[in-house]
This record gives C-alpha cells, structure tokens and sequence, in this order.
C-alpha cells in the first residue's frame, strides 16, 4: 500500500535529479565546445545549448549575449532559472523530504548531502577555474544517489515509481538533444563532412556522455546516421530513446505484477515501445529525424500524464 | 533588580563533588583528552545535518532550516529519582484523561465547585463539539510530554502538561543514537535505560486505541502532518517510517463509504487511527474552521460515530491550558482520591484582581505568561527585563489582566555543557514521554533534556536558542 502523492514525490524526485545531471552535461558539452572553437563560434553552440535546455526565453530576460560565464552560471546556479543544476537539485531534495519514509536512509541521506554540498559550492559564481571541479562535483554526488538507490532499494512498487520518473525524464532529454540539432544530423546536410560537423556531433555525444561509448561502437567511424541511430534506437546506449522506453515498459510492468491490473499507461507504454523496437533507421529518416522526434517527445509526455493519472499522484 | 537566587547543579555539588548518580560519567570525564571532545561535538553537528534533523523557524524565512543545538554532556538521573517522577507523572496523566472525560460528559468537577464555572465556560480551549463525544477506548490523551524543571534535590515541579501535539521525542531518539556512537565506551561502564523502543510502543499503543470494528484486518495508522514545510516536519516523517505508519497531509484523506480513507496508488484505503500532527482548528473545517483550507471535510462525523481515533482527541487543550494549571492539584485529588506526587508551581491568577495587583508590584521578579501562548513566545522572565520591557508587559496586563498569570521565577537546577573552556552549567528542564491507552500507561525512561546554552539564561525553549542533551535514566 503506497499514497498516491509519494508514488508522485518519487517519480518527481528522479525526474528532477536525471533534469539536473542533463543540464549539467549540456554545459559540460558547451564548454568544451567554447574552449575548441575560436571565439566568436561559441555564441551559436549556447544558444542551441539554452534552447535544449528549455530556458533560452528566460536566459534572454537577463542577457543580451550568450557570454560563456554568463550562461554556465545561468544554467548552473541561478534561482530565477527553475530550470538550472541548483534549482533542480533543490526541488529533488524537497520531493525526497516528502517521500522520506518510502526511502531508504542512504537514499536520503545521499539527497541531502548532494543538496548540502552543491549549496555551499555553487553559492559562489562558478569561473573558468572552478568550473571542471564543479561539474566534478555534480557528477560524483549525482552519482552516489544513484547508487544509494540501487544499491539499497527494495525492488518494490517505491522503487518502480523512482525508475519511471528517471527514464521518462531521460527520454525526454536525449530525444531534445537530438531534435534541436537534427539538421546536422541529416545525410543531406549540405556540410557532411566538415570540421564544423565534427565538433557538433562531438557536442551531440557529449551531451548525452556518450562520445567514448560511440567510438567503442562504430570503432572510430562517425557518420550522422550512425549517431542517429545509436542514440535513438540502440537498446545497449543507457540514453538511448529505446533503452529508455523499454525501461519504462519494464518498470509499468513491474506495477501491473504487483498491483494485478492493467491501466491505460501499459497499452500506452506497449504501443511506444514496439513503434521504437520495429523501426529502423531508415524509416525514421524517411519519416523526418524531426517529426519522428516530436512525435516521440508528446508521445512521452503523454505517457507521463498517463502514469500521473492512473496511479493517483494528485488526486 | 533583585539577584537570581543560586541555582542546584545536578552534577556538581562544589569544586569535585560530584552527585552520586553522574560520578561514573565524571571520572571519565576528567581522564578524556577535552580537544577530542570538543571535536566530537563538532562530528555530532555534521551528523545532525547529513540526516536532516533540522527544524524551520516561525518568522525566520531566510534562516530556512535550522538545527537545534545539540550538547554531548548527558544528563543524569538515578534509578530513585525516576521512579518517583513515574509514578508522579503517571498520577496526572490519569488525572487528565479522567478530567477530560468529565468536562466533556457530566462536569462533575464543575458541580463539585472545585474549578469555576467561568474557566471552563469563557475558556477558547474548551470545545463544544467534543460534549457526548467518547472516543475510542475512551482514551484523550495518547501522547503527552510532560514539562519538569528542578530546584533542589527532591523538589521537581510540573510547568506545563503538553497534551496536545507535544514534539521534541525525535530528538530524544536521535540524541541518544548519537551518543551510542560517539562514546560506546560509557554504555559499558554505566547502565543506561533504553529509549529506542518508543516508535514500537506508540505504534502499539495507537493500535490498542484503534476504534473496535473496522474493515481493516489489523489497524491502520497514520501520521497527519501540515507538510513539508512546517517546523516539526522531520519528526512527523521520522516518527511514520519508525512507526511503520503512512505520512499523510489531509489532501490525502477524504470520508469514502463512513471512513476516513487515503489516495494510494491503488485507490482509497480506510484507516483506523490519526496520529495528527495538525491544531485542531485544522482537523475538519465543517466542524472547526469553515475559512480552512487543510483538514478533512466530515472527519468529525466519522470521529463522533466511532470509526475513527484522533490522537490526541479533540479539545484535550483545555486540560493543559494555562488558565487551568493552577487547578491542577485540586484536579488530581479529584479524580484520584490522592495528593499530587510532583508539585505545581505556585500560580496567581492575573483575572483575580488581588493577584493583579500582586504582580504588578512585583513584576521585575516574576516569569509573566500569556494564558494561550506556547513555545515561549508572549512571556516576560521579570529579573531578566529590561525597564522598557517592564513598562510594555504592565501596559498589557492592565488592558487584558485574564490573559496572563504569572508565577516566581525558579531557580532552575543547572547541568553542565562543554563550552570551549570546559564544563559551564547551563539551566534544563525535562520533558519525558507519556503513551496512554486503555490497558497501560508508558513513559519512556528519560525524555527530551532541553538546555539554555546563553550562561544564565532560564528559556530553554529551541526557538529561542535553547538546544538539547541526552538524558540518561541509570538502571538499579
């Protein structure tokens, strides 16, 4: 037996810690784009990188240029931007305070110490000197919930609600990556090819961490198909849209066990799955990289209001 | 300005007399390297912290999350010492419930003229919807934290019953689960009761108050909480998880087919006992306070047809009402035929208009308290004040004179802190634990030890820079 609003407080709580790894990533990936190109090539890559994010409108009602210290602290640490690491870590912390009694104490513990820490860190402006350790430091706490959850957890309906919230979440990040960045991506794009292109598919894969994994895959050879279709469709890639579904489905599945009923959100769930799992690259193209993409993106947000409903978080 | 009058230090008697119950606890003291303690102190803070005991302060938005200070001096009480305190505070709880039941039923006390009628009747604590009304077990107050201070070797008085939604027990918990930590060593040397069963015992005690027919195989319980950001919030959370008992807000709960019942993933699920968290003025905005936005529509409904327990139940404030204390004694014999075993502290009564003009005269040496006030807000410690503070509490008395009473000053018993000098005594009081249900009662060996860490300071209170100790109750 489990109250609606902690099964929400557990799904918000991943939702929001998953949100803040991705934005940190995105400004790992920007920044090492800024340091790679000349100077006024940056401005560009921040812009795309706050429209990924969601917040380019509410980063322009503060600043006029897309100066790199001003978006890395932006996207880091600033309390007007709902969307930034420390918003987003705070708003975990709040869910996790809410739901302490579905988890385990090192869950909690871990949250709280995360908080703690990137407070204190990121009460400062993050510079060019600090900001490699700072995104260390995101990462390494980010890391030991994760771990505590796994590590801890029973695997029980609390423990479904967290992963659900984490992949949905995660979808809906790798699936915006890719979308706001289509157009290089496309086989017809007109600089196929060019050193341009490879330091933005090298920002692709950043975003989603998964430079090293790709390489390891294709063995060293990059096309625009080949990312694609990695970060899209390959059921091995943690990121990937399909791993991500099929987590979903997975976990929706464990509820259906447990509860013994089916609801809306696992034919919803089934049917999102299998479209993923039975296409190929091919026809994702011959679809449009970006319509497939949206589609996919409402697809999962539908799910989401699905799951909201179908287990009562809010009533 | 009179001078306060000197204080009983609980532990030290003069220079190396040491009272007998904390003459273990000293030597160890004296042998241990006091940079090593007073780094241990430090770790018992980050502790602290890292599990999120941190209470948020009233009127305080940017110091959002604050955590009560927390000393590593244990205070000390010997087996005798509390065994008569037990039976002292076993007396009144008894005396409480049976009162409650009478001003609620038959009022025989009132018929008796042992308490006037206008105390009970002008009184904001007293609570109509409650007349008839018995609740399951016929048990009021489920939970009590009874407020002790002391003044001598022998003399404990009563400053405040607490039965409506007392806190501080988490801290009783963690406090001792910090020590065990910090200095296993002096768990070997010294026979310390346990604490740690209080979650099992308020789970079971709860239980035993659960209303007799409900659809649940065994009872149902739940923690009624304002939500995450009320002050006390981490102590509701810590107490449903060790309880094993759901945390709910009362937008989780709603009346299905006469229950009340709570969203779970699942659907709606009765639930047989509240352990509220909330005022009663939130409990049910249909019966208490049509302007609410919290509370359960209709619980009230459910409560008075007996399928629900509220613990503690509804209008128990009157019993610990300020207006009421100086009764207290009169209510003990009344309804246990005994003298009072822990002694009240002597009243006057501001509404009285020979008390009036007694505390006026003496206000500098008096402690003034709002009859409806709590938490130490609204009070006036006479020898501490300053002359503007003086003038401004007089004004108040003379315009509402029924709202206060005031009593002398104590000298309360002192225990020492380790400061960065060493030990400083600091003045205490003491809070244990009361569970009641229909077949026992339980008081937890111990209680919550809070200690005003400003030298001299009598307000222990953590709003107002008080923090805490163990207390450590030794075994035969």
């Amino acid at each position: 037996m489990m109250l609606g609003k902690t099964a929400g407080g557990l799904f918000w709580m991943c939702r929001y810690l998953e949100r803040a790894e991705s934005v940190a990533r995105l400004v790992e990936a920007g920044w090492h784009m800024a340091l790679t190109q000349s100077a006024s090539a940056d401005s560009n890559e921040w812009e795309s990188i706050l429209i990924t994010a969601g917040i380019l409108d509410a980063y322009k009602q503060k600043y006029d240029t897309f100066a790199t210290a001003n978006v890395v602290n932006f996207m880091l640490r600033d309390r007007d931007n709902v969307s930034s690491v420390m918003s987003n870590i705070e708003l975990a912390r709040q869910n996790a305070r809410m739901v302490r009694t579905a988890l385990s104490s090192e869950v909690w513990e871990a949250t709280n110490e995360a908080w703690m820490t990137l407070r204190e860190i990121l009460a400062r402006p993050v510079t060019d000197r600090n900001l490699h350790d700072t995104l260390a430091t995101i990462r390494l706490n980010s890391s030991v919930v994760r771990g505590a959850l796994h590590g801890t957890m029973l695997r029980n309906d609390i423990f479904a609600f967290a992963r659900l919230g984490t992949f949905i979440e995660r979808a809906d990040n790798t699936a915006r990556i890719l979308d706001v960045k289509y157009y290089v991506l496309l086989p017809s794009a007109a600089f196929v090819g060019t050193s341009m292109d490879n330091a933005q598919w090298e920002v692709i894969l950043r975003s989603v961490s998964a430079e090293r994994s790709y390489r390891w895959v294709t063995a060293g050879d990059s096309s625009a198909k080949g990312i694609a279709e990695f970060l899209i469709l390959d059921a091995r890639m943690p990121r990937s849209v399909a791993f991500c579904i099929s987590k979903v489905r997975q976990y929706l599945g464990h509820l259906a066990e447990e509860y013994g009923t089916r609801l809306p959100s696992h034919d919803l769930a089934d049917q999102l799955d299998a479209r993923i799992r039975n296409t190929d690259i091919e026809a994702v193209f011959q679809t449009g990289l970006h319509e497939f993409l949206g589609e996919f993106i409402s697809d999962n947000i539908r799910l989401a209001n699905h799951i909201e409903r179908d287990f009562r978080f809010y009533g | 300005m009179s001078s306060p009058p000197p204080s009983f230090d609980e532990m030290l008697q003069g220079p190396d007399q040491v009272r007998d119950p904390y003459s273990v606890y000293y030597d160890w003291f004296s042998h241990d390297d006091l940079r090593r303690l007073q780094r241990k102190s430090r770790e018992a803070e980050a502790f602290f912290r890292r599990i999120g005991i941190t209470f948020n302060v009233y009127g305080q938005q940017e110091a959002d999350e604050r955590l009560i200070p927390f000393d590593i001096v244990p205070r000390i009480i010997s087996a005798r010492e509390w065994s008569r305190l037990e039976r002292g505070i076993e007396q009144r709880v008894r005396a409480i419930n049976a009162f409650l039941h009478d001003i609620y039923h038959r009022q025989e006390i009132l018929r008796a003229g042992r308490i006037p009628q206008h105390v009970i009747a002008g009184n904001e604590a007293f609570t109509p919807q409650m007349i008839g009304v018995t609740p399951p077990g016929r048990v009021y107050t489920h939970i009590s934290g009874v407020d002790l201070v002391r003044t001598g070797e022998d003399d404990f008085f009563v400053l405040e019953d607490n039965v409506r939604t007392p806190s501080g027990v988490s801290y009783m918990l963690e406090n001792r689960e910090t020590m065990l930590q910090m200095f296993p060593e002096l768990f070997t040397r010294l026979k310390v009761r346990p604490v740690s069963a209080y979650p099992q015992l308020l789970r079971r005690s709860l239980s035993d108050c659960a209303p007799e027919e409900s659809p649940n195989r065994k009872p149902v319980v739940a923690v009624l909480t304002p939500g995450i950001h009320n002050s006390a919030y981490f102590e509701h959370a810590f107490l449903a998880d060790q309880m094993g008992a759901e945390l709910v807000e009362s937008h989780d709960l709603r009346i299905v087919d006469g229950h009340v019942a709570m969203r779970t993933t699942q659907g709606y699920q009765p639930i047989d006992v509240i352990y509220r968290r909330v005022d009663d003025a939130y409990l049910d905005p249909l019966t208490f306070n049509p302007e609410s936005l919290l509370g359960v529509p209709g619980i009230m409904d459910v409560y008075r047809a007996g399928r629900i327990t509220i613990a503690n139940a509804p209008g128990t404030g009157i019993a610990d009402d300020k207006a009421l204390y100086s009764y207290m004694p009169d209510i003990i014999e009344f309804y246990t035929g005994e003298r009072a075993i822990l002694q009240n502290v002597p009243t006057w009564r501001c509404s009285e208009e020979e008390s009036l003009a007694y505390v006026l005269a003496h206000l500098n040496e008096l402690v003034v308290k709002e009859v409806h006030g709590s938490g130490g807000y609204g009070m006036l410690v006479g020898p501490a004040a300053s002359k503007k503070e003086l003038a401004r509490f007089e004004a108040k008395l003379r315009a509402k004179p029924a709202n206060y009473i005031a009593q002398p000053t104590l000298a309360l018993s002192t225990v020492p802190i380790l400061t960065k000098s060493g030990l400083a005594p600091r003045h205490v009081d003491l809070r244990p634990y009361v569970l009641v249900s229909p077949n026992r009662i339980e008081i937890t060996p111990g209680g919550l030890t809070r200690v005003a860490l400003k030298k001299g300071s009598l307000v222990v209170n953590s709003s107002q820079g008080g923090g805490t100790k163990d207390t450590w109750v030794l075994g035969d």
